[in-house]
């Protein structure tokens, strides 16, 4: 579903983008079905830059596009792993965003994070976390623990979803063990595999796009999925709730970055800028339903965002962002996965 | 003939092809070169290669390093590999089983109407593969188009679990690729003289004799070319297997794009499309050399 959605959202941006405007061009590549269409039209509107937007559906993706030379794109929204090795292969470039005049809206606790530290290069676009949802009409659990989802009870054989990607399986199923994440110590990951040769026998499909149908046509009980997009499908009437495990769930944080290849690079700042205000990135977060790193949103949230579970999580919850991992950690990682699935 | 074209014959012939060259050239050939050269070199850690030779891509086929950092046979990717054409056997059986009949009632239609049917056949071609293959979703889950009307007459109680299986694969890739089998029978079946198969009957061959003896070895070259243009296709297919197989089975076209994209190993995605290309061309010429053959024996007699 998610693909049709794409399709016509990425239709709709490119007719409204192919009138010629004032303000000159921006290409935004975002994952798909991240990008809310009356954002953009308030952009256009505003400052007379005229968007267009390709999707993709995987960090891997944006990365292997951009060193396959890819170019054309402004403005891409890597996850925080992934920007020290855009950084590092010179794939993306340095806007100074610390001197954009709305960066004084940016909260503290997010200036100058550990993937950026000099915040030159990046700006926030929403973030969140990962972890497992259920059918609460169908399953007899309440989501309390990982086990539930790494060593499931009998009622979860063959109706158990996981993501297609290994990257953020393993690292729940490093909260979930206790291990540290990115290990090179074949021992540690040795005991993932098994442990994840273990789930394969209650697992139904690999999924990353359509959890929600999944779980409300009963076909899975428990798929992994990402909090705001738990709360979409929860808000367009799937039976689903979304776990908050004891042990910890995965965070990611998802920023906006100019490629080294960018030819409007002025208006990917203008865009920047844009979104640092409180009104425009309100707006987003209503549509997505994840957190923002911009002060003041939380005054034009509706009383729906300000409620819903997937955005305010339990108070004292462990949540770990995933570091950019060794290519000898990459490579463990790759290795338990095709083993797992060959 | 204007005067600034070449004068000799062969250079002329050159011109005139020179179009296709180019098409061919840049459309096909240099897009495998790249991925053969990509094949002999070494992966860089965060994706593209770097320009060190290396038949590493190759050895991982067969082998891998244990955590002893021995070499040691490693069934894995042969495993994969023979997955894929497992089930591309399979889906290519249900395309001929389903196929062959159809264009078979084509052809016995009356002209006027074989035409119609024919784009029928064409018409599922004009929507997005990846929006049928989604279609089938709701066909073949739980409480879908099949299961909902057995669920209500009481047949079955429980999910009959038709997605996400091999069975489900196959049923997808049949779907998709069925009009590459219908087509090129139909238009074996087309030249058929059906005069062969009244003097069949007229010797005393039953309708089955007649079909095996008569119909199958006449309509056979189509039958091979749609056997191949099925076949071809299947072994790489990608979205059936993701999305109706659930993705739990990695095949080779699968294999190849986490190749690409999580495992950050071009060479060894180049090398397995390798791979997968030399099969295909192997098996092309070995069906080139048979239909020679055939051509031979056949103008001796």
């Amino acid at each position: 579903m998610k693909y049709i959605a794409s399709i016509f959202a990425a239709a709709a941006v490119a007719l409204t983008g192919g009138l010629a405007k004032a303000g000159g061009e921006l290409f935004i590549y975002n994952w798909t079905e991240y990008t809310p269409p009356e954002l953009i039209e308030k952009f256009e509107k505003e400052t007379g830059i005229s968007v267009s937007l390709d999707t993709y559906d995987s960090n891997e993706t944006l990365l292997a596009k951009l060193q396959a030379g890819a170019t054309g794109y402004d403005l891409v929204v890597p996850s925080q792993n992934f920007v020290p090795i855009l950084v590092g292969e010179g794939l993306i470039q340095k806007v100074a965003v610390h001197e954009l005049p709305n960066y004084k809206n940016y909260k503290d606790e997010w200036r100058k994070p550990e993937w950026d530290p000099e915040q030159e290069y990046s700006s926030g676009w929403q973030w969140g976390t990962t972890s497992f949802s259920y059918n609460h009409e169908l399953y007899s659990g309440k989501g309390e623990s990982l086990a539930e989802f790494f060593e499931p009870s009998e009622e979860v054989r063959g109706r158990l979803s996981i993501f297609q990607t290994p990257d953020e399986v393993i690292s729940l199923a490093n909260i979930y063990l206790g291990t540290e994440f990115c290990s090179e110590d074949p021992k540690v990951m040795k005991k993932i595999q098994d442990m994840l040769l273990a789930q394969k026998d209650y697992v139904v499909a690999l999924n990353s796009e359509t959890m929600s149908d999944l779980l409300t046509s009963g076909e899975a009980i428990i798929t992994n999925h990402w909090s705001g997009y738990n709360r979409l499908g929860r808000l367009a009437g799937a039976p689903i709730t979304y776990a908050y495990p004891k042990e910890g769930v995965v965070g990611w944080f998802d920023s906006l970055v100019v490629p080294t290849s960018a030819k409007n690079v002025e208006n990917a700042r203008t865009f920047m800028n844009f979104m640092m205000d409180p009104v425009n990135m309100a707006m987003l977060t209503e549509n997505q339903g994840y957190g923002d790193a911009v002060k003041g949103t939380e005054a034009y949230y509706s009383e729906e965002v300000k409620t819903a579970p997937e955005i305010n999580p339990p108070k004292g919850l462990n949540v770990v962002f995933a570091p950019t991992c060794s290519p000898k950690a990459q490579a463990l990682i790759d290795k338990v996965w095709t083993k797992v699935w060959q | 003939m204007s005067t600034w074209l070449p004068k000799s014959a062969s250079s002329r012939r050159w011109l005139g092809l020179a179009p296709s060259y180019i098409v061919i050239g840049i459309f096909m050939l240099i897009p495998m070169v790249i991925m053969g050269v990509f094949s002999f070199l070494e992966p860089n850690p965060y994706g593209g290669v770097k320009a060190v030779g290396s038949f590493d891509a190759y050895v991982k086929l067969f082998f891998e390093y244990d955590l002893e950092d021995q070499l040691v046979f490693n069934p894995g990717y042969i495993n994969i590999v023979w997955r894929s054409f497992q089930l591309s056997i399979m889906a290519t059986v249900l395309c001929l089983v389903v196929g062959f009949p159809v264009a078979y009632y084509i052809t016995l239609q009356p002209e006027n109407k074989r035409n119609f049917y024919i784009y029928l056949v064409t018409i599922p071609f004009w929507t997005n593969l990846l929006i049928r293959t989604f279609a089938w979703i709701i066909i073949l889950g739980r409480g879908g188009v099949i299961e909902l009307p057995l669920q209500k007459l009481g047949i079955i109680d429980d999910s009959l679990r038709m997605m996400y299986s091999d069975g489900a694969i196959a049923v997808g890739l049949t779907y998709s690729y069925l009009p590459l089998m219908v087509l090129p029978i139909y238009a074996s079946l087309e030249k058929l003289d059906f005069r062969l198969l009244e003097a069949a009957s007229d010797l005393y061959a039953n309708r089955w004799v007649t079909m095996w003896k008569v119909v199958i070895p006449l309509c056979k070259p189509g039958v091979v070319a749609g056997c191949i243009l099925v076949f071809i296709p299947c072994i790489g297919a990608f979205i059936a297997p993701n999305l109706l197989g659930g993705g739990k089975k990695l095949m080779l076209g699968s294999l190849v794009q986490f190749q690409f994209s999580s495992a950050r190993n071009w060479p060894f995605g180049a090398a397995l499309s390798m791979l997968l290309l030399s099969a295909v061309v192997v098996s092309l010429i070995f069906y080139a050399r048979a239909a020679k053959k055939r051509a031979l024996m056949e103008g001796e007699v």
